[in-house]
């Protein structure tokens, strides 16, 4: 029980860093960010609600009044879920805009990493029990040579091919002209086919993590004590590297999964600005090019929190998995 | 030599086979006088084509000026060429040779990698030698820090940060992938510092009355020399990455020629639908090259401090 109580506390700890930095970094820039925002709307000022205008001071700082009201008046907005207004998308509010491009990136994310993780486990468990085969090393040196390709440039080239040479697929969005987004089939099949490339690009570097760290963990553990009195047993080599091996290794790779999301959001940013696909990432990119600091900070913050939420997550799981941990994580 | 000295035996010794390590270090640093550790290293035929692979690129970055035939933002060239002859991997849409604009990308790798490597293992060395070493509150609250580093999506905040940056510049680059890539080292480190520091030398050295300080220089560093080396050469490898990263997403500095600069240039610049396959390829290729040779590196400095790993 304490290892969860200990994980909780963690999780509130690094959701209130995460929180302060989100006040603290675009305060480190001068001027009035509401200014700003009233100069570049020009002729639509007359629409903007003050309501907005204040919401944008507290999120990005005012000119006067001290840093500990200002961080008061930033935590009351920031429980109210009040970002204020984008300046790309105006009159669409900061919550409205990322609302809309939540879906695409949790389910580009989520199917590809899903697909990497199982794909990149297998293997690496294949490569281990065969280890010093001649599968083990076309496993081997094949995820490490393709790990050393930049997977922004394998997708550039998968454009290149599939896209402009071949035009299997579209160039890049996130659904066509013809259709719209809704529960309709025309819209899936639209966006499924435009996903195929950026799901793509993700897939073929993906699993390269996962198979060299469970091939490694697998070794060891099928050398340790356990695993040589299974064999002094006599139990059959599969059986020994599925309960004895795979099963232990795996561990090590479910806090990896967590650890890595911080990484893969990142890598998710290059491919949705590559395919220019309507996520958050590309959102982010968008928002850094038009200086809308609301929407930059308000998506910093959010992907932030959904990556220590995740974490948390994976370390509960981990706990549920691994009685070691619940034990010995006082040390 | 005395054998003592060397990193690898002491690192090896770490790893339990102190035996076989020393052998190893013994019959490397017999036939010559070059230092064992780096026979371990040169004897690994994987390491020993990512050793010739560096020096390649190092040389290449040191006399840039020398191999590439134009100056890299030169734009007095028709646009838009395929290659050859004269540009033997075409010309940019702005009329820049590619081929020399590569051989200069190769500078701005190595710079970022080494300096930007060297800051975040010193850094990450610092925050993980102490917390693992002195403990309690210290350790606490560093390790609340590494993990927060360890957890936070690198990419967004580097963006967030370059994007309120007054001023952009390598240098700014630099610090931007300093700050946001120590975390994994210290943690690292820290688990190997909480094993290292109840050894019975660290006791008699305790005994001895060596200050704190000593101990951590004199009698604990030298065990992570194998462990410290992996970090940077991780770290240069993640800082040469996020570079090419950042500025092929625009980010970078605009006045230096980058692997990165030249992919955004390249995709933005229609190098694909004017079929400009050289343009597109070449700097992908050869960052993947660089990160190659590291990798290859790796597994020498790895067998190095394990010898399990070992191939024979």
């Amino acid at each position: 029980m304490a290892y969860f109580i200990r994980r909780a506390g963690f999780l509130l700890a690094t959701l209130w860093a995460a929180v302060t930095l989100n006040f603290l970094i675009p305060r480190l820039q001068p001027g009035d960010p509401a200014q700003a925002l009233l100069s570049r709307l020009g002729g639509k000022t007359q629409a903007i609600d003050p309501a907005q205008l204040a919401a944008v001071r507290k999120m990005l700082g005012a000119p006067d009044g001290n840093l500990l009201s200002q961080y008061g008046d930033y935590l009351v907005a920031l429980f109210h879920g009040q970002f204020g207004i984008s300046y790309t998308y105006y009159p669409y509010s900061v919550g409205h805009v990322i609302e809309q491009a939540v879906p695409w990136t949790l389910v580009l994310v989520g199917v590809t990493q899903i697909l990497s993780f199982v794909v990149g486990t297998l293997l690496g468990a294949w490569a281990a029990f065969r280890r010093n085969s001649r599968v083990d090393s076309v496993i081997t040196l094949g995820s490490t040579f393709v790990g050393t390709l930049p997977f922004f440039w394998i997708a550039l080239l998968l454009i290149f091919v599939f896209a402009i040479t071949l035009n299997w697929f579209p160039e890049g969005g996130g659904y066509g002209g013809g259709s719209s987004p809704g529960w309709s089939w025309l819209f899936f099949s639209d966006a499924f086919q435009h996903s195929v490339l950026p799901a793509l690009s993700l897939l073929i570097t993906g699993p390269i993590g996962w198979i060299i760290g469970m091939r490694n963990n697998m070794v060891q553990t099928l050398g340790e004590d356990y695993a040589r009195l299974a064999r002094a047993k006599g139990l059959s080599r599969r059986r020994i590297a599925l309960t004895y091996g795979a099963r232990i290794a795996i561990l090590p790779n479910v806090t990896g999964f967590a650890i890595a999301l911080g990484g893969i959001l990142g890598g998710t940013v290059l491919v949705e600005s590559i395919f220019n696909y309507p996520g958050l990432g590309r959102l982010l990119l968008e928002a850094v090019g038009n200086k809308d600091f609301p929407l930059m900070q308000a998506l910093f913050l959010f992907t932030t929190v959904g990556v220590l939420v995740a974490n948390f997550l994976a370390d509960i799981t981990y706990g549920l998995l691994d009685p070691r941990v619940r034990r010995t994580e006082a040390g | 030599m005395t054998i003592a000295n060397t990193p690898s035996a002491t690192a090896a010794a770490t790893a339990g086979d102190t035996e076989s390590a020393q052998v190893a270090a013994l019959t490397a640093g017999r036939s010559s006088r070059l230092p064992g550790w780096f026979l371990i290293l040169w004897r690994n035929r994987k390491c020993r084509l990512g050793l010739l692979l560096l020096a390649a690129f190092v040389l290449v970055a040191v006399f840039a000026p020398a191999i590439a035939p134009f100056a890299p933002r030169a734009d007095s060239f028709a646009q838009s060429e395929a290659p050859s002859g004269a540009h033997w991997l075409g010309t940019t849409a702005r009329g820049e040779d590619v081929f020399s604009q590569l051989v200069y990308g190769a500078r701005t790798s190595l710079i970022v990698g080494l300096v930007a490597g060297t800051l975040s293992t010193l850094i990450a060395t610092a925050v993980g030698l102490t917390a693992g070493y002195l403990q309690g509150v210290v350790d606490e609250v560093l390790s609340f820090f590494i993990n927060l580093g360890l957890v936070v999506p690198v990419l967004p905040l580097m963006i967030t940060l370059a994007a309120y940056a007054p001023v952009k510049g390598l240098g700014l680059i630099i610090i931007v992938i300093t700050v946001t890539g120590w975390a994994f080292g210290a943690r690292v480190k820290r688990a190997q510092i909480v094993t290292l520091r109840t050894r019975d030398y660290v006791t008699a050295a305790k005994f001895a009355g060596d200050s704190t300080a000593r101990i951590i220089v004199y009698e604990i560093a030298p065990n992570m020399i194998s462990l410290i080396v992996v970090d940077f050469m991780g770290s240069a490898l993640g800082a040469i990455g996020a570079e090419a990263g950042l500025a092929f997403l625009g980010l970078g500095d605009p006045a230096t020629t980058s692997w990165g600069t030249m992919l955004n240039q390249a995709s933005l610049g229609g190098a694909m639908t004017t079929g400009q396959w050289a343009w597109l390829i070449a700097p992908g290729l050869v960052l993947a090259l660089l990160v190659t040779s590291f990798s290859l590196i790796n597994f020498g400095v790895d067998a190095l401090s394990n010898p399990h790993l070992r191939e024979d």
